[in-house]
Order: structure tokens, then sequence, then C-alpha cells
């Protein structure tokens, strides 16, 4: 019954880009109350040690600092719940939302500082006086682990070990033709988004509310959880997003700084206000990424894959924030990737360390795995003597095994690859990339002397998690339309994606669709935007409660026209006749006057499993011998989606995503000294891609496989322009090196770059 | 801490007269004691351009500069690029391009490139990547960007 699509499947202009535009977005830092207080952490300066005193007489000194806070003030606060992935035996390593007794990285609140102005809340923080006796240090999850105290008591740093394992791996390994095996790591990254951290409380007396401004990417799982820690009931506390300044994962999470300023709005009954500056923001928001894999794989005489068995490491830092076991469970679990594994074992080793707690960051856990996987396919294929696009053609599932249930789980779920055609999409790049013709002219280059090579790597990626999405659509009194969702907006165009979806099913322009995300108080429940569900999970929500409007809008009409619904269309926001071209004709507008109660429908999308879109990426680099920097001379990604709801914003998705993986593979890292003493507390130590160092980027975005779990056939595009990034990168770079095996760690330096040409 | 100047900020035609600590960067004077929070604060340290304000002609970074620097100068900002309705040729192209995602760094890119543009309207090619390269943008992967930037030049080389 529902029009053909108009706006699906176009690239049509962002609903929000305008105000952006105009200097008229409202981010965190934007939101002002009259009378708001500033607050300023005052953070550890030394890696592990013992607290001795505080000490805030000084500070309080100086006129209009207000209050000073350490961890007596906050201490019917407990330490921060796992959102997801929350093993029992994880707890006692939560943070705490003000350092007690312990401090354990560099970075970490110790106390907190409510002033005038935010000039001197700064003023004031350095004023006091933290006395601290230092403690020994673990930096490397591959060390023994060590001691971490925990009230009383001792506990190991060795804070969990995961194991997913599927079929007989030892009897896999003792009749293999040969076994490869390798060792990798993967630095220590993060989002970084633009725009840094921000929370303003308030506490309105009339209402008996407290709100939080600034909020991002799960308000609705914070509102109850900041409500449960502050002992309140979760209707009397409500967040608000604004506009997002980039979130990546690891932006509105629950930080003990929005704890804070929530407990200190209730406290002293003034606005709170928290931004944070760009070095706490490197040193004090969630880390990602850092790990360490010993990986062996048992193959036939052919290259096929008989098993898989890794052991890895994961540094988690100093402590286990909301994201528990989160990445490392995702590392182990999408390993296999797209290719056949008969039996498998991943054993993860979850360490802290006295570093920058971690949490997820874009394709977290498979930036990692793909890294590992397709280093591991590289090097079977030098094993065998075959060429590297051959060795993943020999490996890959098939698309008559799908669906293609892996045996493993992550996420509450089981995982199941829905639908997709690897080896086709594996054409399609090769054809993008022109690999051919690619391989000639890098023979030729290569035989001058140059140092060029081309790299290929393949992987599966996930999205849509569930388990349900609800939204409410309302006709407003001038016929526009409202969706109203639960999830949020970190800058990615939901509201124009949601907005096309919503049109389509309804009859209306998306233009005409207001979509609002991130406000608590507009939504009772929300799952909010992360693991690329929004699209997905959202999207379908949408198109079922449009669906719903539709059918109400057509029966109301029906009897203010004297029709029949079964006759009527929605045709550009009005009610037509369709069986009369020339007939009567309702405004939206006018039947939300004339009908008395609101024009309204809510639907909810369920869903237990998964949806796996897949891609291949292919890089040609050259590097530059004298000073080990590599220029990517031409990079082409293949993503198959499903549908592609904006293709637009699709590609804008894989070319940012793109750009992110090159920091990693290249240029980003967080290094410590051997005190755990941070290093990269700037952009000048925290080397982020610029113009200069993305290239120009071919992308074909598919739609072979669509998903046969929701009707669109939709998949997430958030996270597959960024997974194999790296994997990608060090493929080529062995190529140019002439080297398989070459690269074993991210991100390769122009440093390590030498040094490792130096060794050959 | 210390006693406040007063001066007057000239931010797109309109006189706001302020008292501000000496120390008070622009950045932060224009945000907060002009209220024209378009201007975006990123790093603090000059590296990632999101404050990029034009003073006098010259895109420059607002967090780097004191406001009491910026007294008597003409200075401009993504508010001002607009006229009335009518979006300014680089906002047009940042939307015709989507050279924008959560839009954070946005308004530092349009003042950066049209401060450029307007000194240097037939800028090589090669010499905008450089220029361009001085800002972060950690959203788009910067080939929007950078065809966005291309189309308003040769718009604005064009009236």
């Amino acid at each position: 019954m529902t029009a053909p699509a108009k706006f699906v499947g176009r690239s049509v202009p962002r609903l929000e880009d305008r105000p952006l535009l105009l200097g008229q977005g409202r981010f965190a830092a934007d939101i002002s109350f009259p009378g708001q207080w500033h607050m300023r952490v005052v953070r550890s300066t030394v890696a592990h040690g013992k607290i001795k005193s505080i000490n805030a007489a000084t500070a309080l000194k100086l006129p209009g600092v207000h209050a000073v806070w350490s961890a007596a003030d906050v201490a019917h606060i407990p330490p921060i719940p796992f959102r997801l992935t929350g093993l029992k035996s994880l707890e006692p390593y939560r943070q705490p939302v003000l350092a007690k007794d312990v401090v354990r990285y560099v970075g970490e609140p110790v106390a907190a500082v409510f002033a005038e102005n935010a000039y001197l809340a700064e003023d004031a923080a350095d004023l006091v006086e933290v006395a601290i006796e230092q403690l020994s240090i673990t930096l490397l999850a591959i060390e023994h682990p060590g001691v971490y105290e925990h009230d009383d008591t001792e506990l190991s740093t060795e804070a969990g070990v995961l194991q997913k394992t599927y079929g007989d791996v030892d009897a896999a390994f003792r009749a293999a033709h040969a076994v490869v095996a390798l060792e990798l790591s993967i630095g220590r990254h993060s989002g970084v988004p633009l725009e840094t951290r921000g929370a303003i409380a308030r506490y309105d007396g009339a209402r008996d509310v407290l709100e939080m401004h600034g909020a991002a990417k799960v308000p609705h799982w914070n509102r109850d959880t900041l409500a449960q820690m502050l002992g309140r009931k979760r209707e009397s506390v409500q967040l608000y997003e604004g506009h997002v300044g980039g979130g990546f994962g690891i932006r509105g999470e629950i930080y003990p700084e929005d704890v804070l300023v929530c407990a200190a709005a209730l406290k002293f009954r003034k606005a709170i206000k928290w931004i944070e500056d760009r070095r706490e923001h490197l040193i004090a928001a969630n880390h990602s990424r850092e790990q360490h894999h010993k990986i062996r794989a048992a193959i036939d005489k052919d290259g096929h894959l008989l098993a898989i068995d890794d052991e890895f490491f994961h540094d988690n830092g100093a402590y286990m924030r909301t994201h528990a076991a989160t990445v490392p469970d995702l590392t182990a679990a999408m390993l296999p990737g797209p290719y056949v594994v008969p039996a498998y074992r991943a054993v993860g080793h979850i360490r802290l360390t006295n570093k920058t707690p971690c949490g997820t960051y874009r394709a977290p856990g498979r930036y990692e795995s793909t890294f590992v996987r397709e280093r591991l396919l590289d090097a079977i294929a030098a094993k065998v003597g075959v060429d590297k696009v051959e060795i993943r053609r020999r490996n890959l599932i098939g698309k008559s095994a799908m669906p293609y249930k892996l045996g493993l789980e992550t996420l509450g779920t089981n995982i199941v690859y829905d639908s997709g055609d690897y080896s086709a999409l594996l054409d399609k790049a090769l054809a993008l990339a022109d690999w051919k013709n690619l391989q000639t002219q890098l023979l030729k280059r290569r035989a001058a002397g140059e140092k060029v090579g081309a790299g290929v790597a393949m992987f599966v990626e996930k999205s849509g998690l569930g388990p349900f999405d609800t939204v409410r659509i309302d006709v407003k009194s001038d016929g526009s339309i409202e969706v109203i969702t639960g999830v949020a907006s970190l800058g990615q165009g939901v509201e124009t994606a949601i907005a096309q979806i919503c049109a389509d099913a309804l009859g209306v322009n998306y233009s005409n669709i207001k979509v609002i995300h991130g406000q608590t108080d507009r939504i009772d429940k929300g799952m909010g935007a992360f693991a690329s569900r929004v699209t997905v999970m959202c999207g379908e929500a949408t198109r079922l409660a449009a669906i719903k409007l539709r059918a109400e809008l057509l029966e109301v009409a029906a009897g203010l026209m004297q029709s029949k619904a079964d006759v009527l269309d929605i045709v550009d926001g009005q009610i037509v006749r369709r069986d009369f071209a020339a007939g009567p004709v309702l405004a939206l507008a006018e039947l939300a006057r004339e009908h008395p109660t609101p024009l309204s429908a809510e639907a909810t999308f369920e869903s237990a499993h998964m949806v796996y879109p897949y891609g291949v990426h292919i890089a040609a680099v050259h590097i530059d011998a004298d000073t080990g920097g590599v220029v990517i001379e031409r990079y082409a990604i293949a993503y198959d989606i499903g549908k592609a709801v904006n293709p637009k914003l699709v590609e804008g998705q894989i070319a940012g995503g793109l750009a992110q993986g090159v920091g990693g593979a290249l240029l980003e890292e967080f290094l410590y000294d051997d005190n755990g003493e941070p290093l990269s507390v700037t952009f000048a130590d925290y080397l982020m891609p610029t113009v200069r160092e993305i290239p120009a980027l071919s992308i074909l975005v598919a739609e072979d496989a669509p998903s046969p779990l929701n009707p669109l056939g939709l998949k997430g595009a958030g996270e597959g322009g960024a997974n194999p990034v790296g994997a990608a990168i060090a493929s080529a770079i062995d190529d140019a090196l002439q080297r398989p095996g070459a690269v074993t760690r991210l991100p390769v330096t122009p440093q390590r770059l030498k040094a490792l040409m130096a060794a050959g | 801490m210390s006693a406040k100047t007063e001066l007057t900020l000239t931010i797109n035609g309109r006189d706001h007269a302020i008292a501000v600590e000496p120390r008070r960067t622009l950045a932060d004077a224009i945000r907060e004691d002009c209220g024209q929070t378009g201007t975006h604060i990123g790093c603090e340290h000059g590296i990632c351009g999101a404050c990029t304000v034009i003073v006098d002609g010259e895109p420059v970074r607002s967090c780097l500069m004191f406001a009491v620097q910026a007294a008597g100068k003409k200075i401009r900002t993504v508010e001002g690029l607009a006229n009335g309705d009518t979006l300014h040729p680089m906002q047009q192209a940042f939307m015709d391009n989507h050279g924008l995602q959560c839009g954070f760094c946005t308004p530092g890119f349009l003042m950066l490139a049209v401060g450029v543009l307007e000194r240097e309207p037939d800028i090589s090619d090669d010499d905008l990547l450089d220029v361009l390269s001085s800002n972060l943008c950690r959203c788009t992967g910067y080939q929007n960007i950078i065809k966005a930037v291309r189309a308003a030049a040769k718009e604005m080389r064009g009236k």
C-alpha cells in the first residue's frame, strides 16, 4: 500500500546542515545557565600511588571559589556501572567518581573545584595540593600481572580471561600440513572527536528535576544509571542532547565528570558547567585498541584454514569502564571474519595497566582482529606460495552457505552472518582498484627502485544491534511531521536518514519531517546510537510507525472526505483520491485541525540478531626510503550494506572511517614514558591525519546482499570505513618492502618503518 | 584574578563593549562575552583550527590571540558569512558536497577557506591543500571538504 520510494536510496541534502553552517549549532559549551558555576577537575599526576592528603585550603581562599570536593564528598555515590558485557568478576575494577585512597593513572580525577568562572576554577585547581606516595606500576598487558589494590584486598591486574571456541582446535593442529604463527600488536588509539566532552547539570526545584545537558550516544541508559547512582527516581532525571561534535564510540558514555556535575547541581542548587580541555581529553576520555596477539593457523597444503588459535592480551588501562569486556569480547567473536574456519579458539586476557582506562572506538575489537586475521592470511599466502588475493578467495565463505552460523556469541546475540556474497564483492573491489594494471605498474616501479606496493584486506562488520527501538510519529498542527526516537545523533546524519524512511512510508516530503533524538523527556525508552544500529533499528521502527500512522490518517480522512480509506492516498503531505485525480484534496494541516485528538502512531521494532555488512579495502602505498614516510597513493573500498538510505551519507561515513583508520595505521598512538607519564597530550603529539595524509578514494557502496532481517534490507554503515585500514596498509607496506610479514605492529610510524628497513 | 580591561570588539560589523582579564583569549571573549558561539574551541593550543576567525582580513586562531589584541580590529566570524537567508557560496558548497558531518570543525574551515580565497582567489590547488591541512576534521575524511572549497572557489572567482 505504501508509495514507491521517493527518498530512500537518494542522496538528498541533509536536514542537519543549515544551522551548523550558520554557526547556530548548540554544542555542549554553547549551553549556559544564569548563575552557573564552573567545575575543574584536579587530576592525578602520578600513574599509581596512595593518596596521602588533599589540601584545598589555599584554593578555597581565592575569591569566587565555592567548594572543592574529594572522595569523601561523593562517598555516597557508587562506582560507575557497566553498560555492556559486564561480567560480575570485573566489578571490583570499576572506576569511582573521585579516586579514593589509590590513584591508578595520570589524569584520574582526585578532586573537583567549583568556582565562579572557568579561568578561576583552573587557577584554583592548580592550588589544590595532592600528596601521593608512589607505588610500582604496570604498563604492559603482556607483563606478568601485578597487584590491584581493592579496598583491603589485593586483586590481580588480570581482571578476567575470556574464551570463545568451537570445533576441535587441537586435533586440527595435529593434522595440519603446516602451522603459521605470528605475534602482532595494535597501538593505543582513540576516537578523539573535535568537540571535547562537556556536561552541564542543573536542578530545577520547581519541577524536582535534575537536568543534564551535553548528553550523547546513550542518553536513556545514562539517565537511568545516573538516577540510580544518585538515588533519584528515573523520571526526575532528564538528559538533553544538543549538537554533538563527533562520537566514534568514546563520547556519551558515563564518565566521572558527568556524575560530578549532577551531584554538585543537586548539592549546591546551582547550574554546574564542565567543559573538558584537550589535554584532559587525551588523558581522561576513553582510549582503545591496545592489544597484543599470539596467533596460529593450522592449514592444509593448499592454504585452506583448518583452525585458528589466538591468545591475546587486552590492555584496558586502569579501570573497567562502562564497556567492561566489550572490546575484547568483540575481538574474539569477530576475528574469524569472512573465512571458513573449521575450528577456532580465542583466549583473551583482560589486563589492567596504569594508563587511561579504555572503551570502544569505531569498529571496536574489529580494527584489531581484522589486522590480526588479515596479517595471518598474508602469512599463509607467503607460506603456501600463492597470491594474497588467491589465498583469500580459497578461504571465503560461499554465498550458498548464507545465512552462516558462526558458532560464537557476542553482545548477547548469536553471530549469524545474515547475507553476503563475499567473493563477488572481492571481484568488484579488484575491478574498482584496477588491480591487474596496478600490479603491472607497481612491478615496473619496483624494478626501477621505488618502494611501492599494494595490499588487500577483507572483513565482516556487525551492525543493527537490538534488542528494540521504539518510535512515535506525530502530525503537528501545521501539518508537519515529528518523529520522536530514542536514538542519538553524533553528527552522522540521523535526522536525514530517518526522515527519508518516514517520508516514503507516510507520503510526505522528508524536509517537512523533524526527527527528535537524545531527549529523555520526549520518549520513555531509547537505546541510543552505537554499534551502527540507528538506521537499521530506528529506521525500521520508523517505517512501521509511519505505516500505522498512514492507515490512521486515511481512516480519519475518509470520514471527512466522505470516501473510503482504501481509495485514498497521501502524496506530498496531502490526502488525495487515488481513483479520481481531479477529486478533493485534504492537507494534513487541515486534517490535524479538524481532528479532535492528536494524530499519532507508535511502533516498536525488535531484533534478536545483528546484521552483517562486509567489505574489501585495497591500498597502494609508496614508501620514502629516506624518511620512512608512507604515502597512500590509491585507496579503494567496496562495502555492501544491503541498502543505502542515502548513498552520499554512506560514502561520508566510509570516507570518515578511512581517515580514522589511516590515523591508527600510520600516525596515531598514545605513548607513555617509563613512569606512566602520558606523552601524547596535545595534537602535536597525538597526530591525527590532515587533508595531506588522506588519499583520494574510490568507494563502491554495494547493495547485493540486503539483510533478510528487516524489510528494507538495511545494514549499518558506520564502521566499515575504519575496520580493515590497518590490515590493508600493513599488507601494502609488506609488498612495497617485498618482505611478507614485515609489519607486525600498528601504527607503522616513520621511525618504526626506518627501523624495519634498517633491520632488513 | 587580575583587573579587567575595557575594550570594544567589532564582530561582523557590530561593536561589543566588554571588560575582560588581559589573559582572556579572543575565542572565549567572542563566545562568552559577545555571545557568538558559532566559533568553536577544539584544542586551545592552536592546532585544530576550529576557532579560526578572520581578523583584519587574515584567518587567525582565536584561541592563540588575546581579546585585548583584537581591540579595534575587524573581526569576522561564521555568524557573519550568510547574507540574510542566502548562504555564502562557501556555506552552500559545504552543504552541496556533504562537506560536514558533526559540524564542529565547520565554522573554522569556512573562515579559513573564505579568508584565504578572498585574499588569494587564484590560489593554486596545491597551495589550497596546504592551507586546508592547517585545520583538523575528524568526521569527513576531508575529501568532501576539498570538493566543497574548490567548488566555492570557482563560484567566488566568478563573482
